[in-house]
Order: C-alpha cells, then structure tokens, then sequence
C-alpha cells in the first residue's frame, strides 16, 4: 500500500443533524470551531495548513438547510443548497434568471454540484498573499503584501481598499444584492436577518472577515423577494479561462421597465473591491430615463467614480465601465 | 444485494449513527486487523462504492479520494492537483460529478460512490471507454479516468448532446495531452452508439 502523506492537521469532526446542536458546538469551540459545507474552501484551506481548526462542524446532515420554498411572493433557499440545485430549480429559472446565470457561471460542473449556496457566500477571498498563509493584515499581520511596490495585483482590487486590497470572489453575491435578498443568519441568541448588501463587509469594518458572521453563527437562508421577479436581468463574468476561473470583474443588474422606461434598477459588481460592491449613483442615474444607448452610457460613466487602481489592474477601470454600460442596454444575458 | 467488502463485525452499529449528533473520538480508534487502512483509523466509514458496500477506517479529516486509494484500493480515480483544479479525481455522486479530493469522505456517505472502474459492465467497457480507445483521446490517460466519469454523467441524462454540452460537461476535466479535439470526437461516437442501443 501507499504510504500516506496526511496533509490535514487532524481535526474533531462533529455531524449534527439538527441546528441546534451545530450552534452549539460552534458556541463551544468559538474561534476554534469551523463550519464545514461542501469543503471546497474549507479543505483548500485546511491542506495547506494555513487554518488549523480544533473542531469542524459539518452542517451536511442538517436537512432544514437544504432546498428552495415559497417565502411569501418570493422564495427562500437553504444556505446548503448545492449550486447546481438552485441552477436546475424551476423558480429560480422562471422568475430569478439571474441568480441562474451567477450560478452558472461558478467554477466548474463538479464544483456546482459539490458547492452550497452558502458556502459560495461565506467563501473567502482568493488573494494568493494571504491563501499562501504570509501574515498580512487580512491574516493578523500587519502589511499588506499586494498593494507592495513590486507585487503582483492583476486580481485585486480597485475600490473599497482599506489596507487590505483583496476582492471577493463570489459570482452568487452581486446577483443576490440586485435581486434585492436578506439573509437570514442563526446565532446562539436567536436569528437576525440583513440585507445582501449589508452581509457583505469591506477591510474597514473588519479586516479579517469577509461577510457580518461572528464566530458560531451559520447563515441557514437566502430570501429573495418578489420585488424583481422576472425583471430584465444581465449578468456578464469576465475571467481569463472560460471554465473554473474566478471574475476579473462581474456585473449583475436588474431593471424593471415600462413603456421603454427605466422605473427601478439595482446594479451590484463583483471582483473589484474587498466586497460586492452595489452601485447605488448607476442606480440613481439611470432611474426614470429610458432604455437606450445615451443611458446605458450615463450609468457606465459614474460606475467607476472614487476607483483607485493598483499598479498592475488599472484595465479592471475601464473593463467595469464598460460592464456596467453592456448590463444597462436592456438586452438581457 | 451489494457485498459487503472490507468488514469490521464489531463496529457494525456505527452505520446506524446517523440523527444523533457524535464526535468522531468517540468511535473505536483501531481498525480491525487485517483492514485495508494503512493510516491511523480514527472512526469507521461505510461508503457504497459501484454497488458495493465498504466499511474503512479513516481519520476524521480524510477526503473521498483518499479513502478510495489508500483505504480500498480503488487507484482509477487519480490524485491530480489534489484541490480542486484539475478533475482528475472526479467520482459520480449519485451521478453526479464531483471532486473526490476536496470531499470530506464523512459526507460521502450519503451517497452512492461510481468511479472509473465501475463504468464496465463486467468485462464489457462502457461505450465511451470503447470509443477513447478507437479515437485515441487518451495519451498519458492521466486524466482519462475523470473524463470519462464526466462523460458518463451527461450521457446517462443526455444521449444527443451537441458539441457545445459535451465542452460544457467536460469544462471542469483538464488534460494537457491531448488538445481536447480528439475527446469530444470519442464522447460524440459513444453518444451515437447509444443511441443505437449499444449497451
Ligand atoms: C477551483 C475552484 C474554483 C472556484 N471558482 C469559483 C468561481 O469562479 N466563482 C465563485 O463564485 N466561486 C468559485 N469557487 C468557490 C466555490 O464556489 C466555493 O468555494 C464553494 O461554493 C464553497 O462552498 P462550499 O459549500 O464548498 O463551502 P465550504 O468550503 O465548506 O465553506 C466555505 C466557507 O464558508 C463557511 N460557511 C459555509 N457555509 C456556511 C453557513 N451556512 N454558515 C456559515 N458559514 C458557512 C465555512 O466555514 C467556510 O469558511 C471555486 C472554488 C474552487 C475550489
Ligand atoms: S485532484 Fe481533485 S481536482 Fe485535481
Ligand atoms: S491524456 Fe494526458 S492529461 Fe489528458
């Protein structure tokens, strides 16, 4: 037999069944403690031994966080809903075609099919400084090691820096925060639920955390409302492979139109600041103008507003300019 | 009935687990001797690997693909990357693909486990097995193995597939041989002989 080359620090692994007792084993063991779901980002993290935790808690077993229901006019999915479940489920393609599209375009057909929901979202962030395990802030440290005169930051980010230039890397995130949906999150002390856009948090509110979950809390839901149910939506990836690739930058828009009016939109990017960012100026631009050519420009022209580009991904400028632009025409995708 | 094949009598209560929640130290800490586990068992892991039924011991925080190789001995699906980036491991789950390297093997025990050696039908090769071999698609065959499970997947599901699907169900599989050319010509001629009722 081969000699095995354990490449995990040993952990204690618990499966509770219900979410009570995954609460409270992630109470117990704190900052300790680990939630697992589909294990793409845990055990990338875990083999290369830059997070070490005492006790992973997988939340698979838990099949109250599993599927899409009616929520109201809306629907909610589970947080462990896989990727490819919410891509092939009838409501989502009906009525949320955008969050079909994110979906989709995530990785690979074995990662959608292994990948939850709620772990695309809580996922962390792929700066390969701080995956590498160098003790930048992000990691405790005190440096950043991207944003270095000779560092190479094609990938990161071009607004929302505060020390830490890192993006986020979920495609799911900007189609949710243009769908307008609320996560529900449980705790110890009961649920709290926060809009997508809040849940997402940037280097100045905490460095070290990419979205509003304290330790020992779990995100059990997406809600998504009716507001924008069958709207035109447009969602576009830019990657350089077109499989696996994380976004360079992504867009994700949603417009409710009448006689060829722009009535409301909601426009969210992703790969261009430490959070999905929504661009509530486009927002505010292209309200009430019509559909066409001369909005879609006047929507692209503020998108960019306060970008500051590292030394090597000043394209993400012009390359987010223009997304947004293609994302106003009213041609959907 | 599916055999039972790496057996630990003792440790048969384990498999009825399931609704309670456990910590893994409290399971037997020693696999049976005579297992085929060669690391340091921590708990007993009952997987259904093509229609088969095994019970291993692993430690906690071992990956299907692990278990698969080293715990029984099932080398076909290979250890590329070993993160996600490649798709050499790729196993069905439940007929689904999936990356065995980066499943925690805890999990996959809710599901049924096909790998590449259980595409045959006895002695017989599955129809894409077949058409590799007749259009050349494997050269160093490193990473035929998980190919040919994502094939089998859409083909189970999609008997004309058009050029298009078959890129999009083989996009996370790469293969630095071939060029890919050759791939999508054998899966498109298996397709073909299904649909001709080929076994
Ligand atoms: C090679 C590769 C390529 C990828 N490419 C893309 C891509 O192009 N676009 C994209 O969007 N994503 C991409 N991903 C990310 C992938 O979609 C996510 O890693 C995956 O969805 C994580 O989900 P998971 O279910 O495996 O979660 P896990 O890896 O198990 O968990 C991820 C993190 O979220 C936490 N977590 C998970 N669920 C919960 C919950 N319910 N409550 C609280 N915390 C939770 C975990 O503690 C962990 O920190 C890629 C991943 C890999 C490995
Ligand atoms: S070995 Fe699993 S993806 Fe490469
Ligand atoms: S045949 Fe060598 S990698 Fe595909």
């Amino acid at each position: 037999m081969a000699v095995i080359r354990d490449m995990i620090p040993a952990f204690e692994l618990f499966q509770p069944t219900t979410l009570q007792d995954a609460l409270a084993l992630l109470a117990e063991y704190g900052d300790e403690g680990w939630a697992l779901a589909g294990g793409l980002d845990s055990f990338d993290w875990f083999k290369d031994r830059v997070k070490r935790p005492t006790a992973v808690v997988d939340l698979a077993g838990i099949e109250s966080l599993r599927g899409v229901r009616p929520w109201g006019d809306g629907i909610e999915i589970g947080a462990m809903t896989t990727l490819t479940d919410v891509i092939e489920n009838e409501d989502v393609q009906s009525r949320y075609g955008l969050l079909r599209e994110a979906a989709s375009h995530v990785a690979t057909p074995q990662i959608r099919n292994a990948g939850t929901l709620g772990g695309n979202l809580c996922q962390d962030t792929r700066c390969w400084y701080y995956r590498s395990g160098w003790p930048c802030y992000r990691a405790g440290g005190n440096t950043c090691y991207a944003s270095a005169r000779e560092a190479m930051n094609r990938e990161h980010c071009v607004m929302g820096a505060r020390r830490c230039v890192a993006v986020n890397p979920s495609d799911v995130a900007p189609a949710l925060i243009a769908l307008d949906a609320q996560m529900v999150i449980a705790g110890r002390r009961g649920e709290r639920v926060v809009d997508a856009e809040d849940f997402f948090i940037g280097p100045a509110i905490d460095i070290t955390r990419m979205t509003v979950l304290k330790p020992g809390e779990v995100l059990t839901s997406v809600r998504i409302p009716p507001d924008y149910a069958g709207a035109t939506f447009y969602f576009e990836k830019v990657r350089d492979r077109q499989s696996w690739d994380f976004a360079l930058a992504a867009v994700a828009t949603a417009m409710v139109t009448s006689g060829g009016n722009i009535q409301r939109a909601r426009v969210a990017v992703n790969g261009v600041a430490p959070y999905p960012v929504r661009l509530e100026n486009v927002e505010r631009v292209v309200a009430g103008r019509p559909v066409s050519e001369e909005t879609a420009e006047a929507g692209g022209a503020v998108a960019t507003d306060g970008a500051k580009p590292l030394r090597h991904n000043d394209y993400k400028v012009a390359l987010l300019e223009n997304l947004v632009r293609r994302s106003l025409r009213g041609t959907e995708a | 009935m599916p055999t039972l094949l790496t057996a630990f009598p003792d440790f048969r209560q384990l498999s009825d687990r399931r609704g309670r929640p456990w910590r893994t130290s409290d399971r037997p800490s020693t696999p049976a001797p005579g297992s085929a586990h060669v690391g340091q068992g921590n708990g007993v892991v009952r997987l259904k690997v093509n229609g088969d039924v095994y019970e291993v011991g692993v430690p906690e925080h071992y990956t299907l693909l692990e278990t698969l190789r080293y715990g029984i001995g099932l080398t076909g699906s290979k250890q590329g990357c070993d993160k996600g980036d490649c798709g050499a491991c790729t196993v069905l789950a439940d007929g689904h693909p999936i990356l065995s390297c980066i499943t925690p093997v805890w999990e996959a025990e809710a599901f049924e486990v096909r790998t590449v050696e259980g595409l045959a039908d006895g002695t017989r090769p599955h129809p894409v097995q077949d058409e590799f071999d007749l259009n050349g698609a494997a050269q160093c065959g490193f990473c035929t193995p998980g190919i040919l499970c994502s094939a089998v997947a859409l083909l189970d599901r999609n008997q004309s597939p058009t050029r298009d699907e078959i890129r999009e169900a083989l996009s996370g599989n790469l293969c630095r041989c071939t060029g890919y050319t050759k791939i999508y010509d054998a899966v498109e001629a298996a397709a073909g002989r299904l649909r001709e009722g080929a076994p």
